[in-house]
């Protein structure tokens, strides 16, 4: 018995000392998403004592900030031991091909991930054989936002087709609604044009843009451009100068019945304004896109030449686990990637979206970094700006097409 | 000859360290800005990319590329922006030292309010205006103060351009403007009596103009129109930037108007000026050299002007879009490292252009001296 106790105990001071030194931690996670990220760092504090963590955040909405850092930071030698990053194509077409990360099929094995996510999301963080990060976290690109008193108020329906939209737009502008869309900076609109294409194209068309075998010459593409005019035509004049959160605060206030926007906008009402959801606000996937997730995900990495290898994979462990991604999550306003997450630890939207997150097909955002690398996504904002300026589809298709041949889409 | 020495030694280390530090890594951006880093992507960011010297491919590609319609919005937005935005603070500028010339009550006070916005930086400045520039906030209700309905102006987001001209007709303008120049030049030279440089200058200028209007009108740089000009959007920023270099070239003017002798004043007053003519023919050219000085500073401040459109408009939105802006987006977001670095070659030619007349000049004086 003696002798048992002391194996015990020996091995358990071990596995205590051999967990220490450092780890550093990058992120653009700060403000309202801060507190999400501690409670991670908590848990990982928990089971690895010795550890001493560094958590370097750079603020910035969507990384805008601390992309650049990221890149000084690699090309200078000197990699955090993980970074977030967004699912997808935007760490492949930047650091996988650059021969900058590890691959992770090995952790995805031993952990038993294969299963515990889905398919259409293992697909999505694969490239040449391997799997390149850890997703924590699912967010939903094709939500439409609306207040169900004020539609009832104004006596239309939530449209299920943009052409259906178009003419619950006009309804409203005769009621004498401005602008029946609200609609933010320059993002938004963009997030706005993938809304759409996902609804003209379908899935499967959407995912051939990406992989190349749709050109965005294609008459089919070029439709997308010229419903996007029409939809813009009932959006906000000033879009430019609104935050995402102020396009919400207009159909929150009742001065726009519609917002498409990420999920992110549940978490905003619900935390932020108080309302609840389901009641006080509602939500319906974007028009056209009934049975599809677009979606788009936070995740880890492991670079190349990381200085604490080892305390970085039992980050990449916990982040991944079922025990990690509930307690993220909740705090977060998303849902785990996991199939197997705890209903009961999210609020009514949050339900509703792991649901369609185990039912519907998924395909990549690319506003969100999922199925386009960066290059193309930070130049896709000069599209917009062509086709805003021209208000010409051709135009835009054409800048689409020559921007996807330059930096190698879909090779 | 041991003084020569120790000066040299002193001097070593900074002459090193500025050689490295700046003229090295001028170098070291023009040899990038040759090159193709950043076209291919599992290039850019690679442990050791390799770099191909490509010439001037990607000059030629921001000027005249499909996709870089934006770059070339951009340097139209720069020119108007530097204009209005010098032009603006002059002329505020010597106003209100005018004003303040006359020794009002309260002139000390005066003077620190309007030199007190140069104390913030472009952020704060650009902070501040963003919000008063909403569209349905700040400057906009104004009028509702005094009765009147509130303007609608958008003012940062709108997309509304004026004084639109076509990209393609840029060799045209452009020969159109060095030749007129060139028949001023020819001008001032048969003024002066100099008559080799009116022929040179004529022949040039004639040539330029003839070929302008017989072939230049023919030369397209791409194979369609392409509408550029001054975005209103901008007339926001010039504001927020004019408010903020006023107090500076007031502060320069007031000095001058201060350094004018009562004398000449007087006598001019004596010949039987006014005012108005005292201003056009005493004054204005005893302060030429100090519009000159104003002008450098604020001129190297609109070509590298980054800070305050990033606070007011972001980086995101084309309409008010600068070089810098552009330069900043392609190389850190789009990885396109080498047409980053050659837009960088041009900002630095701009500037080169704007300061180097005016240190030859400075220059040229000492050695008189």
């Amino acid at each position: 018995m003696r002798k048992w106790l002391w194996v015990l105990g020996m091995a358990l001071g071990l596995s205590a000392l051999a967990q220490t030194g450092k780890l550093e931690i990058f992120s653009w996670w700060a403000g309202d998403e801060g507190p999400a990220l501690e409670a991670l760092i908590r848990l990982y504090k928990q089971k690895y004592p010795g550890v001493e963590v560094i958590n370097a955040t750079v603020t910035g909405g969507a990384g805008v900030n601390a992309k650049a850092v990221l890149k000084t930071r690699m090309l200078g030698g000197d990699p955090p031991d993980t970074f977030q990053v967004h699912a997808g194509m935007e760490l492949i077409g930047t650091w996988v091909v650059a021969n900058r990360m590890e691959d992770l099929t090995s952790l995805f094995r031993q952990e038993g991930w294969l299963q515990a996510f889905p398919k259409g999301l293992i697909d999505l963080i694969s490239y040449k054989g391997g799997i390149w990060s850890v997703p924590v976290n699912i967010h939903r690109s094709n939500v439409m936002w609306y207040i169900p008193a004020k539609l009832r108020e104004w006596g239309v329906n939530p449209p299920r087709t943009w052409a259906e939209f178009l003419a619950t737009c006009e309804t409203l502008k005769r009621k004498g609604l401005q602008a029946p869309l609200a609609l933010g900076e320059n993002w938004t609109q963009q997030h706005l044009w993938e809304s759409v294409a996902l609804a003209m194209l379908g899935a499967d068309g959407w995912n051939s843009l990406w992989n190349g075998k749709l050109k965005f010459t294609d008459p089919k593409a070029v439709a997308v451009w010229e419903t996007f005019g029409k939809v813009l035509d009932c959006a906000n004049k000033d879009a430019a100068g609104l935050s995402w959160q102020q396009a919400v605060d207009r159909v929150v206030q009742g001065q726009a019945a519609f917002n498409i926007m990420g999920d992110w906008a549940a978490g905003y009402m619900a935390t932020t304004l108080k309302l609840r959801p389901g009641t006080d606000f509602a939500w319906a996937p974007s028009p056209g896109t009934q049975g599809v997730f677009m979606m788009l995900s936070d995740s880890f990495g492991l670079p190349k030449g990381a200085k604490n290898r080892q305390n970085a994979l039992n980050w990449l462990r916990l982040v991944g686990s079922k025990e990690g991604q509930d307690t993220f999550n909740p705090l977060k306003g998303s849902i785990a990637a996991r199939l197997d997450s705890d209903p009961a630890k999210y609020n009514a939207y949050g339900q509703a979206a792991m649901r369609d997150w185990k039912s519907n097909r998924i395909v990549g955002s690319l506003v969100h970094g999922a199925v386009a690398p960066e290059s193309f996504m930070s130049q896709f904002g000069t599209v917009m700006e062509i086709f805003l300026q021209t208000k010409s589809p051709q135009a835009a298709a054409n800048a689409a097409q020559a921007i996807a041949d330059q930096v190698g889409l879909g090779r | 000859m041991r003084d020569r020495i120790t000066a040299f030694l002193v001097l070593l280390p900074s002459l090193v360290a500025v050689g490295i530090f700046v003229y090295g890594f001028i170098g070291q951006n023009l040899y990038v800005s040759l090159s193709d880093w950043g076209k291919n992507p599992a290039q850019a960011l690679a442990q050791r990319p390799e770099l191909h010297f490509v010439g001037l491919a990607n000059y030629q590609e921001l000027f005249t590329g499909f996709v870089d319609v934006r770059f070339r919005q951009s340097v139209v937005n720069l020119i108007f922006f530097t204009l209005f935005f010098m032009a603006g603070s002059l002329g505020l500028g010597f106003l209100l030292a005018v004003a303040l010339d006359q020794s009002p009550k309260g002139e000390g006070f005066f003077r620190t309010v309007f030199l007190f916005p140069m104390a913030l930086s472009f952020v704060v400045t650009g902070t501040i205006w963003r919000w008063l520039l909403q569209p349905q906030g700040g400057v906009n209700v104004l009028p509702t103060l005094f009765g009147l309905p509130p303007l609608s102006f958008p003012w940062l987001t709108t997309r509304e351009q004026v004084l639109v001209f076509d990209w393609n007709q840029l060799p045209f303008y452009t020969a159109l403007a060095v030749g007129l120049m060139l028949l001023y030049v020819a001008y001032r030279a048969h003024r002066e009596g100099e008559r080799k440089r009116r022929f040179f200058a004529l022949l040039s200028g004639g040539v330029l103009l003839l070929w302008a209007f017989t072939l230049g009108r023919g030369v397209h740089l791409l194979p369609y129109p392409e509408p550029h000009g001054f975005s209103l959007a901008l007339v926001g920023v010039i504001l927020a930037a004019v408010w903020q270099m006023s107090g500076y070239t007031m502060a320069l003017y007031l000095a001058g108007l201060r350094g004018i002798p009562v004398e000449i004043l007087e006598a001019a007053k004596v010949d039987g000026a006014s005012p108005w003519q005292t201003y056009r023919y005493v004054i204005l050219p005893l302060l030429a050299p100090i519009t000159l000085s104003a002008m450098i500073v604020l001129g190297h401040i609109a070509l590298k002007i980054f800070d305050l459109i990033f606070a007011m408009a972001g980086l995101d939105y084309a309409p008010t879009d600068v070089p810098a802006i552009y330069m900043y987006l392609l190389a850190f977001r789009g990885n396109q490292f080498a047409k980053g670095a050659a837009i960088g070659i041009l900002l630095l030619l701009l500037v080169a252009v704007v300061v180097i007349p005016y240190l030859a000049s400075q220059l040229r004086k000492e050695v008189r001296r």
